[in-house]
């Protein structure tokens, strides 16, 4: 039996303040705002991967992301991310002590790109996903789709294809490219934007941004090129978890884990 | 006690989790000493070949090559299983312990992305120890730009613009290219079967 790399499926929890945001309903979940209990029920559905994204503003608020990854990390046994406010190698020490097996830099990284480097020549370059906000520019080419920073607040000048292509040359080790376009429409991943950053790097991106349905998925595998593809709120609207999104892409033709 | 060495190559808090949750009494260490003492040594590696140098310099290599001989089980994980082989390419200068022939190889250019990473599935050879009760098929979770041969001690098959081997195995000595920590189910099975593995 010949061995194939599969498509990742990776489970996005929105964390504010320690608590779950727009958490998944799964049945019997005793506290749908715990990130340790929704990671591990992700984990047990299937998911590939589990992304933290830390949405806190506030400074108080971040002392309790720590604590918040180390008992999410506790009994994780798959691949397991921090993003979202990790500003100094410093600051992603802490969080891979605190249990994270690689972190995702965004605004930190604009401001300062030697950062993937710094991280990377630590901890290893897999370790480092550089995540990239990016919005298209009405009627020019893709590749002319800019990078936006502060959570999408501010335009940045970067293209979005030439920043990727940057970051990896710094080290960084996979690229999370989400769509501000696609973002929140349930429409469908960018799968236009995804093909031309995944085919400008060698290293895996993952897409983000747009997921609807399966069928969404297989798109963004087939057109977009995409390694892997987050989903954070699709299992709100009519995909029971990950496993059945798996078998539904696996009749579609995409190499998923199952079972898993 | 296992004796999960430390070498300044990367994250070793998953690995440690890990072994914990089986139960076993870990201790992190890099002082060949404790090594010595230690009843299995696994030897983690999220790095570059060339971070093993430090190995050689601290007398760790010479500690692990005693115990290797005295029949305490070893592990080796992605640059730890690389590193029981002769060398690498992705560090030329820098020997490593041989107890396997080969070198290991940079992906070939086509292979598809490099790095190799996420989840793929393991061909398995039936006799396998530390494989054992595991599903043929079953998948792992792989983060790597190089690659071992395939060759006699070979137990888990994951192609990747070619074979290469995933698990390693000669009677004491034990190495997987995949992250067991991060491998589900399947991983902790792998670590137990290292933990429980008695040699007769």
């Amino acid at each position: 039996m010949a061995s194939v790399l599969t498509k990742r499926i990776i489970a996005c929890l929105d964390v504010r303040d320690g608590r779950v945001v727009k958490g998944v309903q799964f049945v019997d979940l005793i506290d749908a705002g715990d990130p340790a209990e929704l990671a591990a029920r992700h984990a047990a559905a299937g998911a590939d991967e589990i992304v933290l994204l830390d949405i806190t503003a506030t400074h108080e608020g971040r002392s309790t992301l720590l604590a918040t990854v180390e008992k999410t990390a506790q009994r994780l046994f798959v691949p397991f991310t921090v993003g979202g406010g990790i500003r100094t190698a410093d600051e992603a020490a802490a969080v891979f002590d605190a249990g994270a097996d690689k972190i995702s830099i965004n605004s930190a990284a604009i401001a300062g790109p030697e950062l993937i480097g710094a991280i990377g020549s630590k901890f290893g370059a897999q370790a480092v996903i550089v995540a990239i906000d990016a919005r298209r520019v009405p009627g020019a080419p893709v590749e002319h789709a800019e990078v936006f920073a502060a959570g999408g607040r501010k335009p940045t000048g970067r293209r979005a294809v030439e920043w990727a292509r940057e970051a990896e040359s710094r080290g960084a080790g996979e690229i999370l490219l989400t769509s501000m376009d696609a973002d929140g429409t349930r429409a469908g991943f960018d799968c236009e934007l995804t093909a031309a950053v995944s085919q400008a790097v060698q290293i895996p991106v993952i897409a983000s941004g747009g997921a609807g349905t399966a069928r969404h998925f297989t798109q963004v595998f087939r057109e977009g090129c995409a390694d892997a593809a987050l989903a954070a709120s699709i299992f709100h609207f009519g995909i029971a978890d990950v496993r059945a999104l798996k078998q539904e892409l696996r009749c579609d033709g995409i190499p998923v884990r199952l079972p898993c | 006690m296992i004796a999960v060495i430390d070498y300044r190559a990367g994250n070793l808090t998953s690995v440690v989790k890990a072994l914990r949750h089986l139960g076993a009494d870990v201790t992190v260490t890099e002082d060949p000493a404790t090594i010595a003492s230690a009843g299995r040594i696994i030897l983690p590696g999220v790095g570059h070949f060339a971070a093993t140098r430090r190995l050689d310099e601290t007398g760790i290599t010479a500690a692990v090559r005693d115990a290797i001989r005295r029949g305490i089980p070893f592990l080796g994980i992605c640059v730890g299983m690389q590193w029981l082989f002769t060398g690498s390419a992705e560090a030329p200068g820098q020997p490593g312990l041989g107890s396997f022939p080969g070198q290991c190889a940079r992906f070939p250019e086509g292979s598809g992305k490099i790095p190799h990473v996420g989840w793929n599935s393991l061909t398995l050879r039936p006799e396998s120890r530390l494989l054992a009760v595991v599903p043929e098929g079953s998948f792992a979770y792989f983060t790597h730009s190089y690659r071992a041969p395939v060759l006699s001690a070979t137990v888990a098959v994951t192609n990747y613009g070619g074979p290469f081997s995933a698990a390693v195995e000669q009677n004491n000595v034990f190495g997987v290219q995949f992250h067991p920590e991060k491998s589900g189910e399947t991983g902790l099975r792998v670590l137990r079967n290292f933990l429980e593995w008695l040699p007769c």
